[in-house]
C-alpha cells in the first residue's frame, strides 16, 4: 500500500510528476517561462530513476529528440509555452503522421508571440487543434487543477502509448503556475500494458485493419518511418486509395476510443436554464458560481467542465444545450472554443461569449453579473 | 463561505514573501486544510511590490485568486501604498506592517498594527533573511490560522538545511513581539495612531 499524505504541489510539478508515474523516462525541452518547473522538476528526479533528461538548443530539436526516443521505446514529454508550441509544430505533424507516442505540454501565456510571458491565456486553444497542416487528429486535454494536472498527464501518457498518437496538453499560467494540497499516492506506477508486449505474429507497423502497436526500433522488426503518407509497411505512396485509407485509419483511432479520450463534468441543476461551459483555469470561477447560485440559491444553472478539448465534446454541448436556454462560454481570449459550442448546439440554446484578454483570470463576478441577465 | 480566510503577503522582492507563502501554505496542508498558493511572477517580482496570495479555507477552494483579503502583511512602503486600497472590508481586514520600511500614513479606520519585524530579525538574531518567518510569527499570533507547534514544524521541513531552528526561533520572535502589542520598539516616524 502505498503512503498517500497530502502535499503542497504546483501544477507545473504535479505534471512532471504525472508523467513519472505514468513511466515517462525521457524529457527533452527548452526552458520558458511559465512551464519552466516541469522541466525543473524533471531535470531533478529523471537521473536517479535512470531517466534521461536533455535541454536541447531550442523547441524544434526537443520535439526532435522526443519523437526519436519515442520511436527508440521510452515514454517521453516535453514542455512549452506558446512561442515554442509554435515552433514544434511541423514535428508534431510528423508525430501524428508517424503514428509516434508523446505528450507535448504547452503551458499557455499571453500572446500573440512572446506577448506578456508572466500572464495567464487560453489563447492556444486554435493552434492545439489545427497549429500543424493537414487533416489530422488530435488529443487535447486542459485541466482546471494541479490534482487534475496530474491524473491528466498520466492519461495523456496513456492514451498516447494506447493510441499512436501525440497528446497535447493545455495548460496555463493560472494552473501551471498555482500551489495546491494534493494527495498523490507515493511511488505510484499509473502504467497501462507496454504497446509492445502484445504483438501479433502478422505485425504491420502501419496496419490497414487499424490500430497496430508500436514496436520500438531495435526490438526484431524492421520497417520505414515516413512524414509522407505511407502502406502498411511504412513505405511512402501516393496511391489515391491507400492515401485515403490512410488518412480515415488514424482519424478512426480516436472515433473508437472517442468515449475514453472525451472527458467532461456537468455540475449544476437537472433542469437548467443558463449553462456555463468552459475549460481550463476558468472553471474555477464558473465553479465559484455554480457553487453559489446553484448549491445554495438553488438557481437554475449548470456547469460543463471540458477537461477534453479536442476531440470537441460535440454530444456531451449537445446534451446540456437541449436543456439550457442560455450557454455561456467564459475564455481568456477573443473567443475560441465559442465558434465550436455554436457549431454543435445549432438552434437549440443562445450561445453568449465572455472574453478577457488583458492577461488576468476571468473573475467569478464578470460570469455571475452575465448570468444574471437570465435569471431574474 | 464565510471561512474563506485570504491572505496577501506583500514587499519587496528578495524580503523572502514567496517562501514565507509556501511556508504558510505548508503549513495549511499539514494542519488538514485545504489551500491554494499563488504568487507574482512578473518584474516587479524580482523588485518593487511583490505579492504572494494564500486562501485557506475548510471548504474545497474554487477561484485561487485573492479578491477579498482578510489579512494583508506590508514588509515595504511601495506594497503597503499599492496594497492597502485592494482591501474591501476595512477595518476587518487584518492589516500588518514592517515599521523599519513602512512609515504610514495609517488611517485610523484600517487598524494597522506595525512591528519593527526586519529590525527585531537583525538585531535579536542577528541576520535579516528571518525577518519573513519573524513576519509569519506576527501574523499567526494576531490570526491564529494555523495550529502554532504544526507551523514550527512546517518551517522547519522547508527551511533551507541547517538553518530550519535558527528559523523557529524567528517565528516565535514574532509571537513575542505580537504579545508586547503593537507599536512597540519602533522608530518614532512610525508610531501607530491608537
Amino acid at each position: 500500500m502505498p503512503e498517500t499524505k497530502p502535499v503542497l504541489m504546483q501544477g507545473n510539478e504535479a505534471c512532471a510528476e504525472g508523467a513519472i508515474s505514468a513511466g515517462v523516462r525521457f524529457y527533452a525541452g527548452y526552458p520558458i517561462t511559465p512551464s519552466t518547473e516541469v522541466a525543473e522538476k524533471m531535470a531533478a528526479r529523471l537521473p536517479d530513476i535512470g531517466g534521461v533528461f536533455i535541454q536541447m538548443e531550442d523547441e524544434i530539436a526537443s520535439m526532435a529528440a522526443v519523437i526519436g526516443a519515442s520511436i527508440g521505446g521510452m515514454r517521453t514529454l516535453t514542455a512549452t509555452s506558446g512561442p515554442g508550441f509554435s515552433l514544434k509544430q511541423e514535428n508534431i505533424g510528423y508525430a501524428i503522421m508517424a503514428e509516434i507516442p508523446c505528450v507535448i505540454v504547452n503551458v499557455q501565456r499571453m500572446g500573440p508571440s512572446t506577448g506578456v510571458p508572466t500572464a495567464p491565456s487560453q489563447g492556444d486553444v486554435m493552434q492545439a487543434r489545427w497549429g500543424t497542416h493537414g487533416d489530422h487528429p488530435v488529443i487535447v486535454f486542459s485541466p482546471a487543477s494541479v490534482y487534475e494536472t496530474y491524473y491528466l498527464t498520466i492519461a495523456a501518457v496513456n492514451l498516447s502509448q494506447k493510441l499512436r498518437q501525440p497528446v497535447i496538453l493545455l495548460l496555463d499560467e493560472v494552473v501551471g503556475h498555482m500551489r495546491e494540497k494534493v494527495t498523490i499516492p507515493k511511488d505510484s506506477k499509473l502504467m497501462v500494458e507496454k504497446a509492445s508486449d502484445n504483438v501479433p505474429a502478422d505485425w504491420k507497423p502501419y496496419d490497414d485493419k487499424g490500430l497496430a502497436p508500436l514496436v520500438p526500433f531495435g526490438f526484431g522488426h524492421y520497417y520505414h518511418v515516413t512524414g509522407l503518407f505511407h502502406d502498411q509497411y511504412g513505405f511512402p505512396t501516393g496511391d489515391p486509395p491507400q492515401v485515403e485509407r490512410s488518412l480515415d485509419r488514424i482519424h478512426e483511432k480516436l472515433l473508437k476510443y472517442r468515449d475514453e479520450v472525451v472527458l467532461t463534468n456537468y455540475i449544476g441543476h437537472k433542469e437548467p436554464r443558463v449553462v456555463i461551459i468552459t475549460y481550463g483555469c476558468t472553471v474555477r470561477s464558473a465553479r465559484a458560481v455554480v457553487k453559489k447560485a446553484y448549491w445554495n440559491n438553488r438557481m437554475p444553472v449548470g456547469l460543463l467542465s471540458l477537461q477534453t478539448l479536442w476531440p470537441f465534446p460535440d454530444k456531451e454541448v449537445r446534451e446540456v444545450a437541449r436543456k439550457a436556454d442560455v450557454i455561456i462560454v467564459p475564455e481568456m481570449n477573443m473567443g475560441q472554443i465559442v465558434g465550436e459550442v455554436e457549431r454543435h448546439v445549432k438552434d437549440e440554446a443562445e450561445v453568449v461569449p465572455l472574453n478577457r484578454y488583458d492577461g488576468e483570470m476571468i473573475s467569478p463576478d464578470q460570469i455571475s453579473e452575465l448570468m444574471g441577465r437570465w435569471l431574474s | 463561505m464565510g471561512n474563506r480566510q485570504e491572505i496577501l503577503l506583500t514587499g519587496a522582492g528578495g524580503q523572502g514573501l514567496i517562501l514565507a507563502s509556501i511556508v504558510l501554505a505548508q503549513a495549511a496542508v499539514n494542519d488538514n486544510k485545504n489551500v491554494v498558493q499563488t504568487q507574482s511572477y512578473g518584474p516587479e517580482a524580482r523588485g518593487g511590490a511583490s505579492m504572494a496570495g494564500v486562501i485557506i479555507d475548510i471548504d474545497t477552494i474554487e477561484y485561487p485568486k485573492v479578491v477579498n483579503p482578510t489579512v494583508l502583511l506590508c514588509l515595504n512602503q511601495a506594497s503597503f501604498n499599492k496594497f492597502l486600497p485592494k482591501i474591501k472590508k476595512v477595518g476587518e481586514c487584518v492589516v500588518i506592517v514592517d515599521s523599519t520600511f513602512v512609515s504610514g500614513p495609517f488611517r485610523d479606520e484600517y487598524k494597522v498594527k506595525s512591528y519593527p519585524i526586519t529590525r527585531m530579525a537583525k538585531e535579536k538574531i542577528g541576520k535579516e533573511v528571518v525577518a519573513n518567518m519573524l513576519a509569519l510569527g506576527v501574523l499567526n499570533a494576531a490570526t491564529n490560522l494555523i495550529d502554532r507547534d504544526i507551523f514550527r514544524e512546517s518551517i522547519f521541513e522547508l527551511a533551507p538545511k541547517g538553518s530550519g531552528e535558527l528559523n523557529q526561533q524567528a517565528f516565535d520572535l514574532g509571537y513575542r513581539l505580537y504579545e508586547q502589542g503593537s507599536g512597540q520598539g519602533m522608530e518614532e516616524s512610525a508610531q501607530t495612531p491608537q
